[in-house]
């Protein structure tokens, strides 16, 4: 609508700093470095995510994050503000999400109130000055008033551009959101700018370092991916699940961890509708430590496995295998 | 270093992962910043770039292993193997072989002469106690040994893989394996001990296979060049695998593959529903949310609609013409079943039988498949594909309950043997339901040839489609859900 020249000289234009100058040098000076940092502040990486990680920093690209549920995906962008040490800034998606719950909104209550009390000053200065000839100038300045920065509320997107010191931005599951809305996001994630109509492009001063995840519920559309770095977070192998239930479950033996990790191993290399996720693997690991329970055999397994499947026919099934060899000796 | 991308990049293309100029420009920006002797990093750090689909994970893996082979520097390209691992490899083999004598051996190439029993011996020890050193050496030798590779011979090393199996006690390895894996203190007897070795036992099995496979094609790359050989191994990607001739490790999979693809297609389809019409204007919602604007109905709300569950009655062809598309079509109604809320499954040879129930009450895939092949009443008379009396059964059965929110899904090549193919009673289907679909795994230039009659039966279709994979497959569904 209007001339966008005057609002912009408001907003400084210069280059904005990337992540690979903000980010602390010690810790992204290689991608084995980045896992022992990342394991210091819980979060054990594998060689994947950690490279994939590192890239995204030296390259400033964003981090598309797949993978099943509950194997750490967005615990990966927590870790990460955790290890740099910046805010995390969220954006949880859903359906019918829109620019005004993403970028930004304008504060209407608060518009009208400035008009109520424009009308106001307008009423009393007309009596004072007894005409009405500042009118007309007077609306062009409550516009500029009303469509300016004080109006604007901010939405995590926006919050995560204009920040002036860098954060990690967390897009989370962005598959929930329709493939239109996902547009919204592309102006955002290649040129980190965003563009208000009344104000103007509103550019990054500092690139955020940005995590999508997603649960793979619908293909995500290609201009999306193509301007992500790809990450696939599959379920963990055996030592990498022992050490996440050595440091998330405090007081359980080696012994324990071991055996709970290659239980669960086993389980999801059936054919279940929907495999123990890591976030289920701890919660029975926490419960045989609380049963006080020092191994695990077929009996112990079968009463717990509501802990670990969610599902009625998976856990009949599961529970059929692990008693088919009692009763050929039975 | 620039040329082996390049070289890279177009191999990766031609097996048909896509990647755009971009991609390569950030590769090449990838690897400038990675860490070249960290071999893992760059691996990792160039699948993030170039692949953007975890099903195209494992096709990057193998190209990536042939060009960038391990036990190399990558940015001496293509080298020679170095002295000094060689003599590292021979001495840890010696040990090896002294522990397992009890004597060290006499002379610095004992174990050249190791005998076949040795070997595997070693092998199980290499493989129990994890000990990838040993285990590298190992296949070393056994590959030298017994793989007899030939230069110059342009295979993929399918054949020379076999034959280092071959040579193996593979039983015996096994079976040194499982007593190996015994030394825990848990209970023998426990049927959850006993799964757990099994898998255990496979598993290191799979890492040995995996290993001999690698170092055949490390040395059919070493003689032919990556090229070459990234050529003989081309696989196609998951999605592109046709059902008509897919081998079992492609099935299995596919049958991985198609979980997700239901559930995505469910989710794309529930919001499409969702989202066609929005209901009437909810005036007394509309005036309560403008009291927070001043009165003003700025945000207009509108009556959540109810639109109608489609039902779907989804007819297959099982015979022997299209036995591997049958038995994808089973697991398809399978995951289907799960997915939609109101599916009911048909199956026929020259007989029809409803498996609604059967796929229901199966826990399983496997299981279902077992089920329908024993429960279901397909065959009518000679166990040949007949659609016209398959259609005429299922109209006389089931034709009542169908009405104008019924959707008919038909999978099948239309092959007939020259019955007659009875085609009022689609067109009497059609005209009592809502849509008729057809999904022909055969290639469109094989339809109406011999006994296939699909542009009799095509008329009274909505559409006809091809589906010979899954990529296929995902677009007619997408297509007839729309």
């Amino acid at each position: 609508m209007r001339s966008s020249e005057i609002d912009a000289s408001t907003i400084p234009n210069e280059r904005a700093v990337e992540p690979a100058e903000w980010l602390p040098l010690d810790l992204f000076s290689s991608p084995s470095k980045l896992k022992e940092g990342l394991a210091k502040v819980g979060y054990l990486a594998d060689d994947r995510i950690a490279s994939t990680v590192f890239l995204a920093a030296r390259l400033g690209k964003p981090i598309l994050v797949e993978g099943p549920a509950g194997v750490g995906k967005t615990e990966l962008a927590k870790a990460t503000a955790r290890l740099i040490g910046r805010k995390l800034i969220r954006l949880q998606c859903y359906e019918g999400l829109d620019e005004s719950k993403a970028l930004y909104e304008w504060n209407y209550k608060k518009q009208l109130l400035r008009i109520e009390v424009a009308k106001l000053d307008r009423t009393n200065n007309g009596e004072k000055d007894g005409g009405d000839t500042v009118a007309p100038s007077s609306w062009h300045e409550l516009e500029d008033d009303i469509f300016s920065e004080n109006f604007l509320l901010e939405r995590p997107l926006m919050a995560a551009i204009r920040a002036l010191e860098p954060v990690v931005l967390l897009i989370d599951e962005i598959d929930r959101v329709e493939l239109e809305t996902e547009a919204l996001l592309l102006e955002v994630l290649s040129d980190y700018q965003i563009s208000v109509p009344e104000l103007g492009t509103i550019n990054a001063k500092t690139i955020p370092l940005v995590f999508l995840t997603s649960n793979n519920s619908r293909e995500l559309s290609e201009a999306l991916k193509r301007r992500c770095l790809y990450l696939h977070i599959d379920y963990p192998d055996h030592e990498r699940e022992e050490q996440i239930i050595a440091v998330n479950v405090p007081g359980i033996s080696e012994r324990l961890s071991k055996q709970v990790a290659k239980v669960v191993g086993l389980l999801r290399s059936m054919d279940l509708k929907k495999a123990p996720s890591v976030s289920e693997t701890i919660d029975w690991a926490r419960t045989l430590v609380l049963l006080s329970i020092e191994s695990v055999n077929a009996e112990i397994a079968k009463d717990s496995l509501h802990v670990l499947l969610k599902y009625r026919s998976d856990i009949d099934k599961v529970a059929k295998r692990l008693q088919s060899d009692d009763s050929f000796v039975a | 270093m620039l040329e082996v991308l390049a070289d890279f990049v177009e191999e990766l293309r031609a097996a048909s992962i896509p990647i755009s100029p971009t991609q390569v420009v950030d590769a090449a920006r990838a690897l400038s910043c990675l860490p070249l002797e960290d071999r893992s990093a760059v691996k990792y750090g160039l699948g993030a770039v170039l692949v953007s689909s975890e099903d195209h994970w494992e096709v990057f893996d193998t190209v990536f292993e042939v060009y960038f082979s391990a036990g190399r520097d990558i940015s001496s390209l293509p080298g020679e193997e170095k002295q000094e691992e060689s003599s590292s490899r021979s001495t840890r083999i010696r040990s090896a072989l002294a522990q397992l004598r009890g004597t060290p051996p006499t002379s610095f190439s004992a174990y050249q002469e190791m005998t076949q029993k040795e070997i595997d011996d070693l092998l199980a020890m290499a493989v129990a106690t994890g000990d990838g050193p040993l285990m590298t050496a190992l296949v070393n030798i056994v590959v030298t040994r017994y793989a007899a590779i030939e230069k110059g011979r342009p295979v993929g090393g399918r054949y020379y893989f076999y034959r280092t199996l071959r040579s193996l006690d593979m039983d015996r390895i096994k079976l040194a394996l499982s007593y190996a894996s015994m030394n825990d203190d848990m209970d023998e007897h426990d049927p959850l001990t006993k799964l757990l070795r099994e898998r255990e036992v496979e598993s290191r099995l799979d890492l040995l296979k995996d290993e001999i496979a690698k170092e055949i094609r490390r040395r059919l790359v070493a003689d032919r060049g990556p090229k070459a050989v990234a050529r003989s191994i081309r696989r196609p990607l998951p999605e592109e695998v046709d059902f008509m001739n897919a081998s079992s490790t492609e099935m299995t999979a596919l049958r991985r593959a198609l979980y997700p693809l239901t559930r995505k297609l469910a989710a794309k389809l529930a919001a499409k529903r969702r989202h066609r019409h929005s209901g009437s204007l909810d005036f007394r919602s509309t005036i309560r949310h403008s009291l927070s604007d001043g009165g003003v109905p700025v945000d207009l709300k509108f009556r959540h609609p109810h639109p109608a569950k489609p039902e779907l009655f989804v007819i297959a062809d099982v015979s022997g013409s299209v036995a591997s598309f049958a038995r994808f079509t089973l697991q398809l109604l399978y995951a289907l079943s799960a997915q939609f809320s109101r599916v009911r499954s048909f199956v026929f040879v020259d007989g029809i039988d409803e498996i609604t129930e059967v796929l229901e009450k199966a826990d399983d895939v496997a299981e279902a498949i077992v089920m329908v092949n024993k429960e279901a009443d397909v065959v009518f008379m000679d166990g040949h594909s007949d659609y016209g009396n398959a259609l005429s059964m299922f109209w006389e059965r089931w034709g009542g309950e169908m009405n104008a929110r019924t959707s008919v899904l038909i999978l099948g090549d239309a092959r007939s043997n020259y019955h007659p193919p009875r085609v009022h009673i689609l067109k009497a289907v059609r005209a009592r339901t809502k849509h008729v679909y057809w999904f022909n795994p055969e290639p469109c230039s094989y339809w109406d040839a011999g006994d296939s009659v699909l542009s009799s039966y095509a008329p009274f279709c909505d559409g006809v489609y091809e589906c010979r994979n899954l990529r296929q497959l995902t677009k007619a569904i997408e297509a007839i859900g729309a």
